[in-house]
This record gives structure tokens, sequence and C-alpha cells, in this order.
């Protein structure tokens, strides 16, 4: 049976419907590219963490996307899981446990339940109104982490926690940046597969459902609230994983990563890449992270960049990178 | 017993009184038009009906028992589905993703994140039999924003069939649409009612189609009950005349 995806496909290219070999096709060719990127990265000139940055911000507006581009809601305040998951990290490796999955487990843990207990409060308003609400729980967590001096070393962030070694023949070995690129891509594969398969199950097809009309769905007896803050959930588990993964790549964490400029990176990285397309967040976050990257060794002002490309790209590509090549293939 | 009943139901927004007054009761398998000039308050006497808003004042009762203050979610429970004025459906997804949706809810899988094939291949098979009741099979990989306007009523139809109605409420079902759709429409009303036994209720101006397919007719004028019967009763009732030739009696 072809998979909602690939019909979410075929809508914006309606050539593109013998789709399902094609887009099997397109994610083999996808994972040959990130499994191999340590090999081939250093050839075009750039340098592992970069993509695996690359990856972490795309996972975090993957899970960002869900609940944006998947159910229609837009939250400006993702940036707290994201960041919640770093401290989480950071704070269990400083002061509990040199075990790195249980680190990053009590990470995701953290910034996922607080998205649990939190998404019910902001998802009782709609539009503009929980927008808002998001955004003042967000800065709720950026405040206490700048103020709390004495745990999260406030404005100066939370040092000196690294990456567990990990044991070798004979002796503990480091985890470099390869080892983090290859723990950074299996997050992402895991949490990739596991919205793919929710957005063609049932829930996936509510969430859509709520964003298309949620006054049909209200109608036909389902309480759109309660799915709103399921996705709500599901997405700052991811966010909060990718944030973990982000302390663990930096041996840092920065109290603007709750900050809800960040939260509008990852708004913007989903949008540039497309928001309506799985994949759309990875597009947008290579766009992001490479622009970011070469453009602040040049100029300080690498957000003016940032912001012509993505006013360049609402206004061109308003369905983001991946939908424009969707529609242009299809055509 | 009579399915749905209306004890002296009245609705006040402010000063304004929309609806007072309004006792009826319609029995299973019927299929009821409410017709009325506009701003008589039909519209309003469906938003009572499927808890958009409660009374102000009286009490309804469906299947026997009292629903008044319910909610929409409570409501569809128990079976009373709408649809609206305005054609509520799933614009940017395709006929069968439309229906496969409403399928999901009905059988109460919304909250599974993992189906099996098996339950996949029965929703898909229900998706399949809606399509040929309404007879969209042919449109069901089309998507629905870019269907006509009265293909698109028909989706909603399709969209609420799904959850098995006991009560269905349809607001200007032929409202916009052509000759030929219309006919599509009404003669989907009459099967859905005759073929599946479900009860309607529906608002229609047209009053051709009302005294052609209703078994039962509610004249409401000014948020009052003016008058009920048959077809042939209502045509000959001086007052409903008066109401719709706008002449003082």
């Amino acid at each position: 049976m072809s998979t909602d995806l690939a019909t979410e496909a075929a809508r914006t290219a309606p050539q593109a419907r013998t789709g399902v070999s094609r887009r099997t096709i397109g994610n083999v060719v996808l994972g040959i590219v990130l499994l191999t990127v340590p090999l081939w990265l250093p050839l075009v000139g750039g340098y592992t963490d970069l993509a695996s940055r690359v990856l972490i911000y795309a996972l975090a507006a993957m899970g960002l996307n869900l609940l944006l581009g998947f159910t229609g809601g837009l939250s400006f305040g993702h940036a707290a899981y994201f960041g919640l998951g770093a401290y989480g990290v950071g704070l269990m490796l400083k002061y509990e446990t040199h075990s790195l999955f249980l680190a990053l487990a009590a990470g995701t843990l953290l910034g996922g339940l607080a998205a649990t207990l939190l998404g019910p409060i902001a998802v009782r308003r709609r539009g503009i109104y929980f927008s808002m609400i998001t955004i003042a729980i967000g800065q709720m967590f950026y405040f206490i982490a700048i103020r709390w001096n004495t745990l999260t070393g406030g404005y100066d962030g939370l040092s000196g926690f690294a990456r567990p070694k990990f044991a070798g023949p004979g002796h503990l070995l480091p985890m470099g940046p390869t080892g983090m690129y290859y723990l950074v891509l299996a997050a992402f594969a895991i949490a990739a597969l596991l919205l793919w398969v929710v957005l063609n199950a049932p829930l996936g097809h509510a969430f859509v459902a709520i964003r298309e009309n949620h006054k049909r769905l209200t109608f036909l007896g389902v309480s759109t609230q309660r799915y709103i803050a399921i996705s709500f959930a599901i997405s700052g588990f991811i966010a909060a994983l990718a944030g973990g993964l982000n302390a663990l790549l930096d041996g840092f964490a920065s109290p603007n990563l709750l900050n809800y400029s960040m939260s509008g990176d990852f708004l913007i990285i989903a949008v540039l890449g497309g928001m309506r397309n799985f994949y759309g967040p990875l597009a947008g976050a290579v766009i992001f992270v490479l622009v970011r990257d070469y453009v602040s060794s040049v100029t300080d002002n690498w957000m003016s960049v940032i912001g012509l490309v993505f006013v360049i790209s609402v206004i061109f590509f308003p369905m983001g990178v991946l939908g424009f090549f969707n529609r242009k293939s299809g055509s | 017993m009579s399915l749905l009943v209306l004890n002296d139901v009245g609705r006040r927004f402010g000063a304004l009184q929309a609806l007072s007054g309004i006792s009826l009761s319609v029995e299973a398998g019927e299929l009821r038009a409410i017709i009325g000039p506009n701003g008589a308050g039909k519209t309003t006497l469906f938003n009572l009906i499927s808890g958009y808003f409660p009374p102000t004042d009286g009490s309804i009762v469906f299947g026997g028992e009292p629903i008044t203050a319910g909610t929409p979610t409570a409501l569809v429970k128990r079976g009373i589905i709408r649809t609206f004025q305005i054609t509520e459906i799933f614009l940017s997804l395709t006929v069968r993703e439309n229906l496969r949706v409403a399928v999901e809810t009905a059988m109460g899988l919304n909250l599974r994140p993992w189906i099996s094939a098996a339950v996949r291949s029965v929703v898909m098979n229900q998706v399949e039999h809606l399509a040929e009741i309404v007879r969209m099979t042919a449109k069901l990989d089309r998507v629905a924003g870019e269907l006509s306007h009265g293909d698109q009523r028909v989706v909603e139809i399709g969209i609420v069939l799904a959850k098995s109605p006991k009560l269905l409420l349809l607001d200007e079902p032929t409202a916009g649409m052509g000759d030929e759709e219309t006919h599509h429409m009404t003669d989907l009303i009459r099967r859905l009612n005759k073929d599946q036994g479900i009860t309607m209720l529906f608002v229609e101006h047209d009053m051709a189609i009302v005294f052609g397919i209703a078994d039962r007719i509610t004249v409401l004028d000014n948020g009052r009950m003016l008058a009920e019967g048959n077809a042939t009763e209502i045509a000959a009732n001086p007052r409903v005349q008066a109401a719709y030739l706008g002449n003082a009696a």
C-alpha cells in the first residue's frame, strides 16, 4: 500500500505517483550519503562536527515539524525542550554518571516530560494565542537557567562535562568526531523512522486532519486538543534528544539553547526546507548550518544572510526548498 | 418512541432571542425538513441539537435521554452527526484520506501509532464501501480541494457516514449547487434515509426538494415555529404562504 507521505509527495508532484519505488530509492541514496559523510566531507572542505550539527538541528526541526507542518501548531518555544535535553545530559555527565546512554536518556526524558506536562496548557488555545503561550513557557526555562547559577552556570552556561570514553581493547577510547557523528546519525535514523511510522498510522492521520480542519474532526467526536498535546509531547521528546546530542557535541550547554531565538532558528529550518515535507527540515538544516558556518567565518552578521535566504525562499519557494523541487520534478 | 424531542427550546444571544418555544419530535427513520426565511433560526436550531452551543431555555431529549448540555464530542458518541452550511472537509487531502481518517475515528483507532496490515485493510475496505455509497469511487485519489463544490459536499457526507449516524443533520446540503449536482445530492439523501435507515434533519431553501423528499416539514419564522406537517399540509398553510410571500396576514 502506498504510504501517506508518498501521497503527500504526489500531491505536490502529480506525475510522481509511481512514487513508492522512487521514494525507496531516495531513502537508500540518502542513507548512503549520510553513512559515508566522514569519508567525503573533508574532500569538499567540510569537517565531521559540521555534519553532526546539521543532523542535530535537522532532528530538532523534524520534531518541531511534527507539530508545525503535520499538526498545524506553531510553537515558538521548542528551544526550551532542546535546551532541557542539553542541560539534562550535561548535568548527568557532570554529577551523576559516566554512561553516555544513561545521560542521553535522562536528558531526553527531562525535555520530553516537560513538553508532555506543559503541552496541555498551550493546546487550550489555538493560533497566535497558542504560539504566545509556547514562547512564555519556553522563556520561563531560559530565565531559570540564567538565574540558577549554582546548578546551571547561569549566563556562562554549563561546562565541565565531556563525552564519556568507551571501553576499548585494554584501555578507554575517547569518542572522536566520527564516533559522535555516527551516534547522531543513529539517533536521527531512529527518530525519523519513529516519525515515519506515526505519520503513516491513524495517529498521524489524525494530526494531519487537525491541521486541515479541526472543526470537522471535532464534529466527528475527536477531542482535538488531546491530539495536539500528543503531537506536542512527541515533538518535545525529539527536540530534547537533539538538545542532548548537541550538549555531547559541544561538551557545553549554553542558556541560549533555551532562548526563543533558538526556537526561531528551528522554525526557519523547517520552513526553509519545506514543512509539508518529511525531509524538509533536513534540507533546511543543511542550508542553515552551512550558511552559518561559512558566513560567520567572514562576518559576524551571518544572521542577515540567513534572513535574506529565508525571505527569498519564502517569496520564491513558499513550500520550502524540497516542496519546490518536488513540484519541479513533477511538472 | 420519538428519536429526538425538543421541549420548548429557546436560545438567546444577549438581547437577541434567536429561537423560542421550539417543540418538535422526530421519529426514528424520518426525513424531516426544516424550512423558513433567512434569519428564521434554522442553523441556530442545528447548533443547539448538535451541541455547538447549549439552549438557554427548554430541554432536548435524544433516544430517551436528556442531551441538553451535551458537547459536540459527547453528542457525536450518541450518534448525532452534522454537516455545515460551509463545507467542512480536509481540503489538501485526497478523498481517500478524507474518508480514511473518518473511518479510523469511527473505529476508535485515532490514538494508535501503529496498526497491523489486517486492520489497515479493514479500514481501506470500509473507505471503499463508503465511497460506493456516496458514488465517489472514481474520485478517491483526487485532492478534495480540487473537486467541485457539489462533490466536496458529497465527500463531507461520506465522512459523517463513517460514524454510522443515528441522526444526521444536514445544513443546506444543496446550497450553491447546479441542477445535476442538486439531483445527485437529493438522490443521495433519499437513499441514505431509505436504504441505510438514517434519521435525517435537513435545512433547505429549495422548496421543490423539500416537498419532493421530506416526510414531514417544520417551518420556522423569526425564531418561532410557524407550522409543521407533511408537504400537502404545509403547501396549503396560509401562514406559511404569508411568511414566504412576505405579505402581512
